[in-house]
């Protein structure tokens, strides 16, 4: 037997009997000890009730005397496969914090509901927050089956509920179980009331749920906790995460970027060899690296995102509502960050599953809100990541929680695991039919002022009238939008041309001539958009030299660079790469425009035709 | 990972997350298995040293023994203890039931320890299974500026997230065993080979369980004359952990009042 106690959570609306079930279970299992039933008896019969099993679980004085759980409550048993760790959430709308706190540490799910009132409010929430605390698994138990006469109809019904509800909030139902808590059917034993419920009971349920899975291949996360100071030297503690940790291993620390090198594991009394996911581990790094508390040391080979702000779900507790504009403390991993909410895209409703508009978050919901960060957060998009998972404090409490749906950044570059690539179902060949040519992008760069836009536009225009389907990625137009928020340093202006490179590689496969003018100077960036769309890449290398360039200076830019007006301007103060090996040089300078676009014209009809090779050797022509 | 790794793992993530946030902070120790189980879990945390006050509740009327292993321990750990001597039995409320008064005397014990030292948290070694109203507790769990524990509005703890600050006066008891069972910490102290009282073993076939004041706890019938015997003994019996602690069975709500009131 595995000694690992398996926690499950009981949850479900107030009085449809999660601590009665969850007492039944104890006891027919063995698990009460010794004195505890005369214990419940006696403490019924000073209230005047039959016995009351939920008393195991409702310990204290005020919920024994109004019946009702008011915080969470866990106990321990065992079945002939493993041990168990159940939690028992309250149900009362009034305690949803207390539901969620309990719920965190559960593994799976057990919801209860009542055959006769069948899946209620607070079933509904419960199911729609337990995903979002990482819970999937579940089990529904339609209780008190005695109070409807055993009826299958009845129990077909609830089931058909449970279902649909399931479906809609993404948990994963293992079994449904009819029973009646009170009496034990269907919860160990099987009882003679049902017998045309052919499932498992509760019990054979419960040890049917997997256990959890550990990724194996994931990247080194330690988020550090704290720093010590030992004989002057600087220990980074803290848990990993996920991957494993070995001294000798390369890491970045983030924020800072900084790569560093772990000399050494620290443990007392010894240090192990190597620090899988959940250990506590201390840390001394080569040289003397600044490493704070809320760091994260990363694996270099792919670091988490360092965001800016983030779209996240959450789910609200405080008692105060929290509006567009508000500030909150998010702690994510081990880091603080203050957040603002930017904006409250939609709030879930619980009993459809809906997105509604929302003016604050209130007590108990659930939103999709987009949080700008007044200093960086470091976080991964997948909730099995502790820097997936965040809490929102106002003031000293805890107000909410929730999980990173996206990170809404410039850097952000990193594809989550989660996203595969879907092949459409339409091929090229199909498409090529259809538009009588096939996608292409023609890449256009050269100086500013080298007659790019101006070569594109006649294109666009040539192709169009040829009935082709085509469009212009102009590098002026995308910057208002696409690229609105970028700017113009190093690390934009290659996200610039990576995001245009991107874009017009979609346009190609949905079987357009995407035509980009864009003076993009690094041969690096260039390539970077030729291998999106191998085979189908055009490089135009639309030659000017500077003085003519200059002269021309259609909107004033190089005598603005020259005033200082515009740093790192392309041909003044930042070089340009000239393309290597283009498929296509036009020179603006020698010739005239009217003949270039000709040429222009006349080399895309030709590689883009349905019946062309594919291109690949350069065909230079001057 | 075991099961035992990763108890050990989230009671070092704790008592790290208090050392950090959490300040100035002290821990409580009754010499008993869980705090001294605590007490080296602290040393794996910090790195060999433990890094805050340790204290005992004294009643003056532990178990001789219990003297004895606390004396040995400070020695051997290094430790920075601080006796806190307990108000005497007149000064405590007399309508608790005669058993229910030391408790309370450790009660009055904890809150003038807490108000001299300015404490903002201090660390225990409880359980949830020991007793129905601590299967309740929060790890990190506020209390008022007169000890007293609100159980009807405990804040919301979300996954390794807690709440680390409360105003002032107030202060933080922290439960990193919280999630542990008795046998876990069996378990634990055999694998770890941590010191405990020798009380715990059988001698002339008795021993005890659970260690309290000596006028007011009371052995079990057991063989187990060692850990591994103890620990199958555990394994196979279904009688309460504090069976022999009399405080808590004077009546239905004794130890939830002793609780609300700022018992441990």
């Amino acid at each position: 037997m595995s000694e690992r106690a398996f926690p499950v959570v009981f949850a479900g609306h107030v009085d449809h009997g999660k601590s009665t079930l969850v007492a039944r279970l104890v006891l027919d299992t063995g698990g009460f000890p010794d004195g505890r039933l005369d214990e419940l008896r006696r403490a019924s019969e000073r209230r005047g009730v039959p016995l009351e099993l939920s008393f195991l679980l409702d310990a204290f004085q005020v919920e024994r005397d109004q019946a009702v759980t008011i915080d969470a409550s866990r106990v321990w048993f065992r079945s002939p496969q493993r041990r168990y760790e159940v939690i028992d959430a309250p149900g009362h709308r009034e305690f949803v914090r207390h539901a969620v706190s309990a719920a965190g540490d559960a593994r799976a799910a057990v919801l209860v509901v009542d055959a006769r009132e069948g899946v209620s409010e607070q079933t509904r929430r419960h199911a729609l927050l337990l995903p979002l605390l990482g819970v999937r698994d579940a089990i529904v138990v339609v209780n008190k089956m005695d109070a409807v006469d055993f009826a299958r109809e009845r129990f077909d019904a609830v089931a058909g509920e449970a279902r649909t509800l399931a479906q809609r909030t993404g948990l994963e139902l293992r079994a449904i179980v009819p029973a009646v808590a009170r009496d034990g059917d269907g919860v160990v034993a099987r009882g003679a009331r049902m017998p045309w419920h052919e499932g498992p009971t509760l019990l054979e349920a419960l040890d049917a749920l997997p256990e959890a899975r550990r990724d194996r291949d994931v990247p080194m996360r330690l988020p550090v906790q704290d720093v010590y100071r030992r004989d002057e030297v600087r220990i980074a503690v803290g848990t990993v995460d996920e991957g494993v940790l070995r001294a000798g291993d390369d890491v970045v620390i983030l924020p800072s970027g900084e790569g560093s090198h772990v000399e050494e594991l620290i443990a007392f009394p010894a240090a192990p060899e190597r620090a899988p996911a959940g250990t506590a581990i201390g840390v001394r790094l080569r040289g003397v690296p600044f490493v704070r508390p809320g760091d994260v040391l990363a694996d270099p080979a792919a670091v988490p995102a360092i965001a800016e702000a983030l779209d996240v779900t959450v789910f609200w507790l405080g008692e105060e509502r929290l509006a567009a504009g508000d500030f909150a403390q998010m702690r994510c991993g081990t880091r603080d960050t203050g957040v603002v909410v930017e904006r409250i895209d939609a709030r879930i409703d619980v009993a459809t599953g809906e997105r509604v508009a929302a003016e604050a978050l209130e007590r108990n919901e659930v939103y999709e809100v987009r949080l700008r960060c007044t200093e960086p957060a470091i976080v991964e998009t997948r909730p099995a990541s502790s820097l997936g998972r965040f809490a929102l404090y106002r003031g000293d409490a805890i107000g909410g929680g929730g999980l990173v749906r996206a990170v809404v950044n410039r850097r952000a570059r990193r594809s989550s695991p989660n996203v595969a690539a879907q092949r459409s179902g339409v091929d090229a060949e199909r498409r090529a039919a259809r538009w009588g040519h096939r996608g292409a992008v023609v890449w256009l760069t050269g100086l500013p002022s080298a007659g790019k836009s101006t070569l594109a536009r006649e294109l666009e225009a040539a192709l169009f009238a040829a009935g082709w389907n085509t469009y212009v990625l102009d590098g002026d137009t995308v910057r208002t939008g696409l690229n609105g928020d970028l700017g113009f340093s190093a690390e934009d202006r290659r996200e610039n041309v990576r995001r245009v490179g991107e874009v017009a590689g979609l346009f190609a496969d949905s079987g357009a001539i995407a035509i980009v003018a864009l003076v993009s100077p690094n041969a690096a960036d260039r390539d970077a958009a030729r291998a999106v769309v191998p085979g189908r890449f055009h490089e135009v290398y639309v030659r000017a030299d500077r003085a003519t360039c200059e002269a021309r200076d259609a909107k004033g830019l190089y005598r603005r660079a020259h005033a200082g007006e515009i740093a790192d301007f392309t041909g003044v103060t930042a070089p340009y790469e000239p393309p290597a090996a283009p498929e296509l040089v036009v020179d603006t300078a020698r010739r005239p425009v009217e003949d270039c676009a000709a040429e222009l014209v006349a080399y895309v009809r030709r590689v883009a035709a349905n019946d062309a090779a594919p291109a690949g050797a350069p065909a230079v022509s001057r | 990972m075991s099961d035992l790794d990763e108890l050990e793992e989230r009671a070092i993530f704790v008592l790290r997350e208090a050392y950090r946030r959490v300040a100035p902070l002290g821990m409580l120790w009754s010499i008993g298995k869980d705090s001294t189980a605590l007490l080296w879990l602290a040393r794996k945390a910090f790195l060999g040293r433990v890094p805050f006050p340790v204290s005992l509740l004294d009643t003056g009327l532990e178990f001789p023994e219990v003297y004895a292993f606390r004396d040995e321990m400070i020695a051997a750990w290094g430790l920075e203890y601080r006796n806190e001597a307990c108000p005497g039995e007149a000064e405590v409320d007399q309508t608790l039931p005669p058993a229910g008064r030391a408790a309370a005397r450790k009660t009055e014990g904890l809150k003038q320890l807490v108000r001299r030292e300015r404490w903002k948290g201090v660390i225990l070694g409880i359980r949830r299974d020991e007793q129905a109203t601590r299967a309740k507790d929060r790890v990190f769990s506020p209390r008022r500026e007169d000890g007293s524990w609100d159980f009807r509005d405990q804040p919301p703890e979300l996954w390794d997230y807690y709440r680390t600050a409360v105003p002032d006066g107030a202060h933080l008891r922290i439960h990193p065993l919280l999630h542990w069972t008795e046998l876990d910490v069996w378990r634990y102290t055999q694998r770890e080979g941590i010191p405990f009282c020798p009380l715990y073993l059988a001698r002339d076939g008795r021993r005890f369980r659970s260690l309290g004041e000596s006028n007011i706890t009371f052995p079990i019938a057991s063989e187990a004359a060692t850990l591994d015997a103890l620990i199958a003994e555990l394994e196979a019996t279904t009688a309460p952990e504090r069976a022999g602690r009399a405080m808590d069975h004077e009546s239905e709500d004794a130890f939830e009042r002793l609780r609300a009131a700022g018992y441990m």
